[in-house]
């Protein structure tokens, strides 16, 4: 029944999936936490550049952002980001599309968890005579992290399945494949199947994991 | 080098700690703090009470600039506030606040509260920290429970490691924002005592509350304020048995008579 897989690499290009979700994961949660600082900071040029940025951003389609990467950044710029070869270039090139796009949902997620932290508790802070990144570092960002949790694991599980656009730029992750069996394979319905499950089984731990954890280090007032 | 060393005298001779002058604000169309002028000397304990809305707490948060001010200047220790950055930072270390609702850091334990500050803005190092912690929660009465999380402690021994916090920083004056509104009423006391305590240690404290039992036996001087201003300002038996204005013989009317 299952015969149609043989031939297939089909644990690499999860395996490629897995990667990109992860590379992806971190870039965003970095980029997008400054973009969160930058949004509630006290400098007018930053706040307006993360807010022009969120908001930019989030509205342009992942496709046209990843195949910008590539025909913009790397074929008409020249950006290599440190590579010869074509498929690291494109792997490079989706991970920091992916990361560009979904900073801009972690930003927002976070700059959310920010708002649950009772405005007590930088003020406290600051009387105690903390400069403003220590207050957000020390005291406002590790109570808005807990309280995010799970917003962001749903941007996780999107990012997951949004690394299927950067077959776009032929990175060759599960969606590539999928492709590419469908145009070989007969068993069209039995194949979208095999790649829903693939993803299924990435992203539900994923869920179940971090609900697990948000539950378990959230802020008790 | 006389000049110098005289120069000198007459600075540490200054006595005043926090002087305010001419201070106003405004929340929009309320004009909250009207030319107020309040000079504290060192180791005085001064309570300012009054009706809700009367700008207490205001003026408590102005000294260390939680509030900013629209004109007027106040300067702690011979220095004016600075703008918002380093420097005031550095002033705010100096200023020890205790709010009306505690707001201990809910993601540390109480002995992190208390360290937070010595090591980040103090830079002490993390040992010499603890144990200033632990001796200061000692004080306080809250010691065995240093290794808690702030919820899971009573309000009256949130509010002590509050004071704690404060005190860990070793500040040249403590400003008190209504600390014992927020706590049931056998909780009240725990917390008055330490302060009490510090006044008579001589810590420069300035306390806004509803406390009058904590006015009469423990200020030096009371400042009754309604409306945005300071109406009237005596030492407590006078201003007790004695007001002078009509605003606080109506106030006191109101709150002593049940």
């Amino acid at each position: 029944m299952f015969d149609f897989l043989s031939g297939y690499d089909l644990l690499g290009a999860f395996w490629v999936t897995v990667q990109l979700t992860l590379l992806a994961a971190v870039g965003s949660l970095v980029w997008g936490t400054l973009l969160a600082a930058m949004r509630v900071g006290p400098v007018p040029l930053m706040r307006g550049f993360g807010t022009a940025y969120v908001n930019i951003v989030r509205n342009i389609p992942l496709t046209v952002i990843i195949l910008f990467t590539s025909l913009g950044l790397n074929q008409t710029l020249g950006v290599s980001l440190g590579s010869q070869d074509f498929d690291t270039i494109n792997f490079r090139l989706a991970v920091l599309g992916l990361v560009a796009y979904t900073s801009a949902f972690v930003c927002e997620a976070i700059r959310s968890g920010i708002n649950t932290v009772p405005v007590g508790q930088a003020e406290a802070a600051r009387a105690l005579g903390l400069n403003f990144t220590q207050v957000l570092t020390l005291v406002v960002l590790p109570q808005a992290f807990r309280s995010v949790v799970g917003p962001l694991t749903n941007v996780l599980i999107a990012l997951t399945k949004n690394t299927t656009v950067a077959a776009a730029i032929g990175v060759a992750e599960a969606a590539l494949l999928m492709k590419e069996m469908i145009e070989n394979e007969a068993e069209l319905l039995l194949i979208s199947a095999v790649f829903a499950f693939g993803f299924v089984v990435l992203t539900l731990p994923t869920g179940l994991i971090l609900g697990w954890v948000g539950k378990k280090v959230a802020v008790k007032r | 080098m006389t000049a110098v060393s005289v120069a000198k005298e007459d600075v540490a001779a200054s006595n005043d700690l926090v002087v305010l002058k001419s201070v106003n604000k405004h929340f929009g169309a309320l004009h909250v703090l009207q030319d107020i002028d309040l000079t504290i000397s060192r180791g005085e304990v001064v309570v300012v009470i009054g009706p809700s809305g009367s700008g207490k707490s205001t003026l408590c948060r102005t000294i260390n600039r939680l509030e900013t001010i629209d004109s007027g200047s106040i300067t702690i220790d011979g220095k004016p506030l600075p703008q918002e950055g380093k420097e005031l930072a550095r002033l705010r270390a100096d200023v020890g606040m205790v709010f009306q609702s505690f707001n201990l850091f809910a993601h540390k334990t109480v002995l992190e509260n208390v360290t937070l500050g010595q090591v980040k803005v103090r830079r002490l190092d993390k040992k010499t920290a603890e144990e200033r912690a632990r001796a200061l929660l000692d004080r306080v009465g809250v010691g065995a429970q240093a290794d808690k999380y702030p919820a899971q402690l009573s309000g009256g021994q949130q509010q002590r490691v509050a004071i704690a916090r404060a005190l860990a920083m070793e500040p040249k004056v403590m400003l008190f924002d209504e600390p014992t509104s927020a706590l049931d009423p056998e909780m009240i006391n725990e917390v008055l005592e330490v302060m009490q305590q510090l006044a008579r240690d001589g810590m420069t404290m300035i306390v806004v509350t509803h406390e009058m039992g904590f006015a009469r036996s423990a200020a030096n001087r009371v400042v009754f304020m309604a409306d945005g201003r300071i109406v009237e300002q005596a030492t407590p038996d006078q201003f007790f048995s004695n007001p002078r204005s009509d605003r606080a013989k109506d106030f006191l009317s109101k709150i002593l008579h049940h």
